[in-house]
């Protein structure tokens, strides 16, 4: 769950008003040097954003325009073939409705489970922090880890998952296998793994909601569902929204539990967008590097096009206080 | 009184069922880890080790695939990662709270950029420029392309921005020049988000999966995550033994999750909270 794309849509929140330290009021020469020396200061993560993102982003879009030839090498400018391909390939229209599907069973679960989790949490009961602690051990988990141990309770030959159905009479399920279901369990491990961080950004927020408020609310008779309903819920609305969006974005790109669990398939059945780029481009030695830039171009425009609702239109809408 | 201890009641029933079901993953990579094959793979399988303990499940998953090899590739990288991203964030962070930086703006605007560009839809030019430099199954390798990151740039900037300005006054008037008020004063006084940033940046980096895959072929230079993913597929006949290379893979997050959590919510909510 944590890896480094996980941290880069972590903060697409920081601070939308910059509160900037006021220009320093020194000579002119003086001035002028401290130009380039916080150029100098900036140089260093300049040249990786350089050479491992500005760079490779144009070489995506280049590369999308251009076919490929049987070594993987740039064989001529192709235009918007890869394109127009794209969105008449019946494959390619079920990997969108695939990643899509994923998207949907993931992300609303996922946070769904952690709300839950986090409200009763925030009852004054004893143990919370044990339970704390516990319900956030998910969080520590790869998603090779997490993958391999679900892979294993799927296992429908001896696997716990099927143990436990045969006690209630139900016959071994092909968790994995069955065309019908793969996509569910896939996304049942996924919304497992993604417990952890949501959990923690919830009772984060839990935390720090106005003590003033929640006291004047129970002075006013509000208790239990009516406080929670009527007060805690729309105060947490900039978590819950930030979770939406960072979820969003965190499940299209999933690919390790896929690769892990399925390798895409059963009828490619669990091929989302990001294991298609994959098996285009790198899965037994493919090398079809022109037609899974076009798809990586889709992955990048849909991410946009999620941060720009963030950002511009939705972002209005929640409350804050 | 009355009605408030029924409600009791019924928030552990809710919490223990959650706690059951969303921790069972946890206990059974734990407990499987020691299981035998008399456990695991008879059906219905067993819960607990019914037939004695099996330690020598981690010995046999050290032995099967260059896990020792494997992690001390996690280790380096990590290391790397960790180190390099607090380095240009610091630098960064700096140059956008204390100097005069000219298109203060656009600069802010690219390193905001980075975050929005999903790692996946630029891994193929990644992935061609690490192999033309013969860099593949390379410490280096695994570990360029996320030396730098915005997230960790926004979050020290947050921090200097707290920063006492008569502090920093009276500091430069002792003659500090910046490169030894940035390491001497500044640097010391923001761990609490060094060690935030630290600890996102580590997660993130022995938890990689997409890259690590691609960047290394030689069983030997792969990370401990990609190790543990084969371990599965080629002996799937003995899941105590999977399960303890999981164990072993996971030992390093779960000693940080527990003990740094509070680290962690601090990254959290530097990003997450206005």
């Amino acid at each position: 769950m944590t890896t480094a794309s996980s941290d880069t849509v972590l903060d697409e929140v920081t601070d939308s008003a910059p509160r900037e330290a006021p220009p320093t009021t020194a000579a002119g020469g003086e001035a002028r040097r401290e130009r380039w020396v916080a150029i100098g200061y900036l140089l260093p993560a300049l040249v990786v954003f350089g050479l491992f993102v500005f760079w490779p982003l144009a070489k995506s879009i280049l590369l999308s325009v251009q076919g490929t030839d049987i070594l993987g090498n740039p064989s001529g400018f192709v235009g918007g073939a890869h394109y127009t391909r794209l969105f008449g390939d019946p494959d390619f229209l079920q990997v969108l409705w695939v990643t899509f599907a994923f998207t949907i069973l993931t992300v609303i679960p996922s946070i769904a489970i952690a709300l839950l989790i986090a409200l009763l949490l925030q009852s004054r009961i004893r143990g919370v922090r044990f339970f704390r602690t516990a319900f956030a051990l998910p969080f520590a988990f790869s998603v090779a880890t997490a993958s391999v141990i679900f892979g294993v309770l799927f296992n429908p030959a001896s696997g716990v998952l099927n143990g436990i159905l045969s006690h209630l009479g139900v016959d071994k399920v092909q968790w994995l296998t069955n065309p019908d279901l793969a996509l569910w369990s896939v996304s049942g491990a996924t919304v497992w793994m993604q417990i952890g961080y949501n959990l923690l950004v919830l009772s984060a927020g839990l935390g720090a909601l106005p003590e003033d408020v929640l006291e004047a609310a129970r002075l006013d008779g509000a208790s239990g569902l009516r406080l929670q309903r009527s007060i805690i819920m729309p105060l947490l609305t900039p978590q819950l929204f930030f979770l939406v969006v960072v979820g969003t974005i965190h499940s299209l790109q999933s690919f390790g539990q896929i690769k892990i669990l399925t390798v895409g398939g059963p009828e490619d059945r669990t091929t989302t967008l990001v294991y298609s780029i994959y098996e285009q481009a790198f899965a037994n030695n493919n090398s079809n590097y022109g037609y899974a830039s076009a798809q990586a171009m889709v992955l990048l425009v849909i991410v946009l096009i999620i941060t720009a609702l963030q950002f511009g239109v939705l972002e209005r809408k929640v409350f804050y206080r | 009184m009355k009605s408030r201890k029924f409600g009791n009641v019924g928030t552990y029933l809710i919490l223990g069922v959650l706690f059951l079901i969303v921790l069972f993953p946890v206990y059974y990579g734990l407990v499987g880890s020691f299981m035998g094959e008399r456990d695991t793979n008879s059906f219905p399988p067993a819960l607990w080790p019914k037939n004695g303990l099996h330690p020598e499940n981690y010995s046999n998953a050290l032995g099967i695939i260059p896990l020792g090899n494997q992690y001390l590739t996690s280790v380096l990288q990590t290391l790397a990662i960790t180190l390099g991203q607090l380095i240009t964030s610091a630098l960064a962070a700096y140059a956008f709270v204390f100097l005069n930086l000219r298109w203060r703006a656009f600069w802010f605007g690219v390193f905001l950029s980075t975050m929005m560009i999903p790692f996946e839809s630029i891994i193929i030019p990644n992935y061609l420029l690490i192999s033309q430099w013969g860099l593949k199954d390379t410490i280096a390798g695994l570990a360029l392309p996320f030396l730098a990151t915005g997230f960790g740039t926004f979050l020290l900037r947050q921090s200097f921005l707290s920063f006492p300005m008569e502090l920093r006054d009276a500091a430069r008037v002792d003659g500090a020049g910046h490169f030894r008020f940035l390491f001497s004063i500044l640097l010391p006084l923001s761990r609490p988000s060094l060690a935030a940033l630290g600890i996102w940046s580590a997660l993130s980096a022995w938890n990689m999966y997409f890259w690590p895959l691609l960047a290394t072929e030689d069983p030997r230079h792969q990370t401990i995550q990609i190790g543990i993913s084969q371990l599965q597929t080629s002996d799937s006949d003995s899941p105590g033994m999977v399960l303890a290379g999981v164990m072993l893979a996971l030992f390093p997050t779960l000693l940080l999750v527990i003990f740094g959590q509070r680290f962690i919510v601090r990254g959290l909510t530097a990003g997450a909270v206005k």
